[in-house]
């Protein structure tokens, strides 16, 4: 801190210092305790807070796991929130695989097989979805995907009879990948540009088989890029909000719909807190088992 | 050398369907926007009209929206770049212990589901009675975007010259004229792209500002209601609009881009002229 205040002076740095301070303070950790305080104690009405009913309990995380509400599963019955949960996890895992498939491929050949200028302009065309917002991207595939829509009139000429895209979970999760794809993208061709051509070649002139190269020098180069590309496309589909209300149909929910429920409809606060802690440890769980598995670490991640 | 050609035919064919994918879903968005149907769609093609343009235009309920996401993103922008900056200078400079751990910290906020960056921001606010508005939005989007313009102004910093910050302060300037002088100029790039950034982060936000908006209507939220009430292709035109403007601010940057590498080449070519000058010069 003495160093801080050396090189940039006193007052600049109790200004630094309080801006910062205000940051992690007040628009960081203390609403994340008070999320985590709210998830732990019954939902009361305003003149009972504080008096003799409100103290610490487990109620709303067994809210969950609540089995007067359950959901068939394979010969299994399980509570619905508790299903709902987990489905999210799941598909938001798919997504992120499929992301990842479809990214890398792109990335690599982004970096290191078409000719710089070209790139730039590409790039600058691929900025324009990006900068779009989210909601704009999604709707443009509730477009595409009706069931009178464009698409199943293009499989039409083929003879292929219409299929009903949104249904269950399929419009979801092509509108999730629509939608993240550069979020995947862009991290990855950010590690690769660091990669030098001359090793690749190098490999080449050695014998290795193009899986080889991918395997033993691109793909431990690029780990920094996907694990970042990774979290970021997970959070951000577990996240949803208008991705599932938008394309999946009315029996398919997603877990941001059900927190919502509870905050707007329910108007039990406390419950719905409850749900987003678990949705946030869902996410932490999943930022430190990339980590692990990619051998990197937070500062790689956020780029 | 069969192979090779062979791989690279696939490689642009692949380069190519993915361009594809990426560019065609928003023509579609934005051609359905003259599309004359009641629902927004591309297919089968009624005709072409501009109604939905005009519909836009007098849509008032769309007009306030309009202004509240202009307005809410300015405050954000006043908020997160000063906090954004401010956080990445102490972060560089500090050496002690502290630092993984005040980075963990600030960067925790872009690795969280909005939805939840919304709720906490409701819930601690709620607890000093403060109801929710557009005020707590701004607070909760600045919590996120702070970050991305602390890693921009972060990612500056590493080319920066502390020698020169060093010599400054031996010859007698101040700190205030350091930092106006040398590290704020230095930074000035990251700062405006973190500003642009900060702009368009919060008008495309729609999960913290729906859970902290109060009664107020931004543009997201209310396109965000119309699921259940249902769309008119009113909002295929106002994607197009906003597609246009992306693309009239990458053109701009481009050019700006361009413009800067050729006079930078230019600078170089009469830097080399003058050498050789020199050079002939000072043969005999």
């Amino acid at each position: 801190m003495k160093d801080v205040a050396r090189r940039y002076g006193f007052a600049a740095t109790v200004v630094m210092v309080a801006l910062t301070a205000f940051w992690v303070l007040v628009l960081i950790i203390l609403p994340y305790l008070f999320l985590v305080d709210a998830s732990f104690r019954p939902s009361l009405p305003a003149d009972q807070v504080g008096g003799p009913n409100d103290h610490y309990t487990l109620q709303n995380y067994l809210t969950l796991l609540n089995p007067n509400a359950t959901k068939e599963f394979l010969f299994l019955s399980i509570p619905i929130h508790l299903f709902v949960f987990a489905q999210t996890v799941a598909i938001s895992c798919l997504v992120t695989v499929i992301t990842l498939a479809l990214a890398y491929p792109l990335a690599y050949i982004l970096a290191k097989v078409v000719n710089p200028r070209t790139v730039a302009t590409l790039f600058l065309i691929l900025l324009i979805p990006l900068w779009i917002s989210e909601l704009l991207r999604s709707f443009a595939w509730y477009i595409i995907l009706a069931y009178q829509g464009p698409l199943n009139a293009l499989l039409g000429l083929f003879g292929i009879s219409p299929i009903r895209w949104i249904s269950g979970y399929n419009g979801v999760i092509i509108g999730l990948i629509y939608t993240y794809f550069l979020f995947m993208l862009f991290p990855i061709y950010g590690s690769l540009t660091t990669l030098d051509s001359n090793q690749i070649e190098a490999a080449e002139d050695m014998g290795a088989r193009w899986w080889q190269i991918h395997r033993r020098v691109v793909i431990p180069h690029a780990k920094p890029g996907i694990a970042s590309g990774c979290v970021m496309v997970f959070m951000m589909c577990a996240g949803a909000l208008f991705v599932p209300r938008l394309l999946a149909s009315p029996s398919s929910r997603w877990f941001t719909e059900v927190i919502m429920q509870w905050f707007f409809e329910g108007l039990d606060w406390n419950t719905g807190s409850a749900y987003a802690f678990m949705l946030l440890l869902v996410c932490t769980v999943f930022v430190s088992l990339m980590i692990r598995l990619f051998k990197v670490n937070l500062t790689d991640i956020a780029r | 050398m069969q192979k090779l050609t062979l791989g690279k035919i696939l490689a642009n064919g692949f380069l190519g369907l993915c361009m594809a994918y990426m560019v065609v879903p928003l023509i579609i968005m934005g051609g359905a926007g003259f599309n004359n149907s009641r629902f927004p769609s591309v297919y089968p093609w009624r005709g072409f009209t501009e109604r939905w343009f005009e519909d836009l235009w007098n849509d008032q309920r769309m007009l306030d929206a309009g202004i509240n996401t202009f307005f809410l993103a300015l405050a954000v922008v006043a908020m997160a770049v000063p906090i954004g900056t401010a956080a990445a200078l102490l972060l560089n400079s500090l050496q002690s212990r502290m630092r993984p751990l005040l980075f963990g910290i600030l960067i925790a906020p872009i690795l969280t589901p909005g939805v939840v960056v919304g709720i906490s921001t409701l819930l601690f606010w709620n607890e000093f009675n403060i109801p929710a508005g557009l005020h707590l939005s701004a607070l909760g989007q600045v919590s996120y975007i702070a970050t991305y313009v602390m890693l921009l102004v972060l990612a500056r910093l590493q080319s920066f010259d502390r020698g020169l910050e060093e010599a400054a302060l031996d010859l007698g300037a101040s700190h205030g004229q350091v930092m106006r002088r040398i590290v704020l100029p230095h930074l000035y790039p990251a700062i405006v792209l973190g500003a642009v950034l900060a702009f368009f982060q919060s008008v495309e936000n729609y999960n913290i500002t729906l859970f902290t908006r109060g009664n107020a209507q931004t543009l997201t939220v209310y396109i965000g209601s119309m699921v259940r009430t249902g769309f008119t292709p009113e909002i295929n035109a106002l994607g197009l609009l906003f597609i246009l403007i992306t693309i009239a601010g990458v053109v701009y940057v481009e050019i700006r881009r361009r413009r800067n590498v050729r006079r930078e080449l230019t600078l170089e070519a009469l830097a080399a002229i003058e050498e050789r000058r020199d050079l002939q010069g000072m043969a005999p």
